[in-house]
């Protein structure tokens, strides 16, 4: 498999970070984020310590600032959203350039905000640092199911080849002169669902016949074997383990 | 609705991250009996439809669109089982590649959106399938309902939760009028493409339609210039519920009941207590010998939050009956395989 079968949200590299096993990653990343969601809000300092950690690892990874904050644009539904609370919340109120907020709702959104922004700042480090089949291989050796793990390749390998064909479809339709302007086209976008959904489903029948005649048995066989060894581990749990100490700081501050 | 992290407390998100896999391991069984070996392939390109479905969007009027959701489609397409998965092999992907929804609130997005959606959905269109006459139409009509009611019903479901572990003092009210009569809308849209959906399949090919597999025609045969019908095809036997994984449903629900559902449990005494202390007949009732055990009054000694508390003895609780329980039906079950000499196969096979 070469180059071509990356997907566009990692970046490829050579630093200590894209070099350490998946399932390590996967595992620092997952303790580094509850550990953020479990710190005080009250306690502002301690997310901008977190900030720096993240910042410090995206160095080390060498994942360009401009990279992470685009990908950071995910959010803004929910950025939205969390503008709206300090307006609808309930309890005491302040006065702010002349509009009563909420105090319980301002702490809410700060809340919200904060945390919501580490986790995602959080989730694309890893996704731009581990390649797609590391991650499933990561997750197999973090005792996932072997069978969700191999549903989740065989999304993540045909996504691609599902979303071209659904983009062939909105040629073919726009060649003809089709155009989607309200709702009296649905019915013609849901027929491109259904036989979407049809091709899929087929595909699906092809695939597992093309697989049991190369002797699939139910199970994958595992070729690369990534173990970690305890350098790694090790190297892989600072981050959350510096997040704890900050998050205990916090609770006792 | 992919809520992200910070926004459920971290006990809510915990409870809701047992049940959500407490799901997918029940739909793991329950997929491979729907799709038997084919699971990972069939599951697996369903997923990437689902996944690839929703970026198609249907738009609404001028400049605004929507799209589809994906888990009322799923369930009457592939079956239940199957679409619980598909759903959350999709939100798991989406929260660790796309940080789509966040990793602490993984559980909370998996029971919303694959269980309650797809659950609510099948129940809905399986009722309505059965009640209204056979036929293309009344497929239809209850994907058209199922996918109504299924996304209000995962903003209700979505509501409980913060009630129970929400972060912000909002009012439920607000919360629930809010997040209900938007998604109201939302499932307008959602039924409107499902049910056309359905039916662009079930026109084309009705035996892939999982909810539809009642509609197939049987093979008739012409004997002697008459049709007759053919045998059916012997069903395949059932296999009897593997009692391992009652246990452990019922051992998750005793935990969640007793460890966080008791949070919220009436600390007033109760009715018998109660009418016993206005009336003075506990006057003379002495404390129980184990008044001063470490767990006395349903609380643990040293831990003087109430709440974490009483919950914490409600799983240690659940806990001691159930090896204690387990202890004694394991010895009975002993004696009685011990003596005919036969052992029993459900013993053998490590149930």
């Amino acid at each position: 498999m070469g180059a071509g079968h990356a997907h566009r949200l990692y970046r490829h590299g050579h630093s200590p970070v894209h070099g350490l096993p998946p399932h390590t990653k996967l595992a620092a990343t997952f303790a580094f984020v509850v550990v953020v969601v479990s710190t005080p809000r009250e306690a502002m300092w301690a997310f901008g310590l977190y900030a720096v950690l993240l910042a410090a690892v995206a160095r080390t990874a060498r994942v360009p600032a401009r990279f992470l904050l685009k990908r950071l644009l995910i959010e803004v539904p929910f950025v939205a959203f969390a503008v709206l609370m300090p307006f609808v919340a309930e309890g005491e109120r302040v006065e702010v350039l002349g509009v009563s907020l909420s105090v319980g709702g301002l702490w809410g959104a700060w809340n919200v905000l904060a945390k919501g922004t580490l986790g995602v700042a959080a989730s694309v480090l890893l996704a731009s640092t581990t390649e797609l089949r590391e991650l499933l291989l990561g997750l197999q050796r973090l005792k996932l199911p072997p069978l969700l793990v191999q549903i989740a390749s065989f999304m993540v390998r045909y996504g691609d080849v599902i979303a071209d064909e659904m983009r062939r479809m909105r040629i073919a339709r726009e060649s003809r002169g089709f155009e989607a302007k309200g709702v009296r086209h649905w019915g013609v976008l849901a027929k491109s669902a259904g036989a979407l959904f049809i091709r899929s489903y087929e595909r699906g029948e092809r695939v597992h016949l093309a697989m049991v005649s190369r002797g699939y048995a139910g199970t994958m066989p595992v070729i690369d074997e990534v173990t970690a060894s305890r350098a790694q581990w090790t190297y892989a749990l600072t981050l959350p383990l510096s997040a704890l100490v900050v998050c205990l700081l916090g609770w006792t501050l | 609705m992919h809520v992200p992290d910070g926004f459920i407390d971290a006990p809510t998100s915990a409870v809701t991250g047992v049940v959500a896999a407490t799901a997918v391991a029940v739909s793991l069984r329950g997929a491979r009996r729907e799709l038997d070996e084919r699971t990972a392939p069939l599951a697996g390109l369903v997923a990437a439809f689902i996944f690839a479905v929703q970026m198609l969007n249907f738009p609404v009027a001028a400049g605004t669109s929507g799209h589809l959701l994906g888990g009322a489609l799923a369930a009457i397409l592939v079956g239940p089982y199957t679409g619980v998965l598909c759903v959350s092999v999709v939100l798991l992907m989406q929260g660790i590649l796309f940080a789509d929804g966040g990793l602490t609130a993984l559980g909370v997005n998996i029971t919303n959106m694959a269980i309650v959606t797809t659950v609510v959905a099948y129940a809905v269109f399986r009722l309505l399938v059965k009640v209204l006459p056979r036929g293309r139409r009344s497929i239809t009509v209850a994907s058209f309902a199922a996918a109504l009611l299924s996304v209000p019903a995962a903003a209700l479901a979505f509501t409980l939760m913060y009630a129970v572990g929400g972060t912000t003092d909002v009012s439920l009210g607000k919360v629930a009028t809010a997040m209900v009569g938007v998604h109201v809308l939302i499932g307008l849209g959602e039924a409107t493409i499902t049910a056309l959906t359905v039916g662009a399949v079930v026109a084309v090919r009705p035996d892939l339609v999982y909810g539809a597999r009642d509609l197939r025609q049987r093979l008739s045969l012409r004997v002697n210039g008459e049709l007759v019908d053919a045998p059916a095809a012997e069903p395949a036997p059932v296999a009897a519920r593997p009692p391992r994984r009652i246990w452990a449903v019922g051992l998750v629900t005793s935990l969640v009941l007793a460890g966080f559902v008791s949070f919220y449990a009436s600390a007033n005494p109760d009715g018998l207590e109660k009418v016993a202390a206005d009336h003075g007949i506990d006057k003379k009732a002495e404390d129980h010998a184990a008044a001063d055990s470490p767990l006395a009054d349903y609380g643990v000694k040293d831990i003087t939050d109430a709440r974490l508390s009483g919950g914490l003895a409600g799983v240690i609780g659940v806990g001691v009956t159930v090896v204690a329980g387990s202890a004694v039906f394991w010895a009975v079950r002993r004696r009685r395989t011990a003596g005919p000499a036969d052992v029993s196969p459900a013993s053998t096979s490590g149930a």
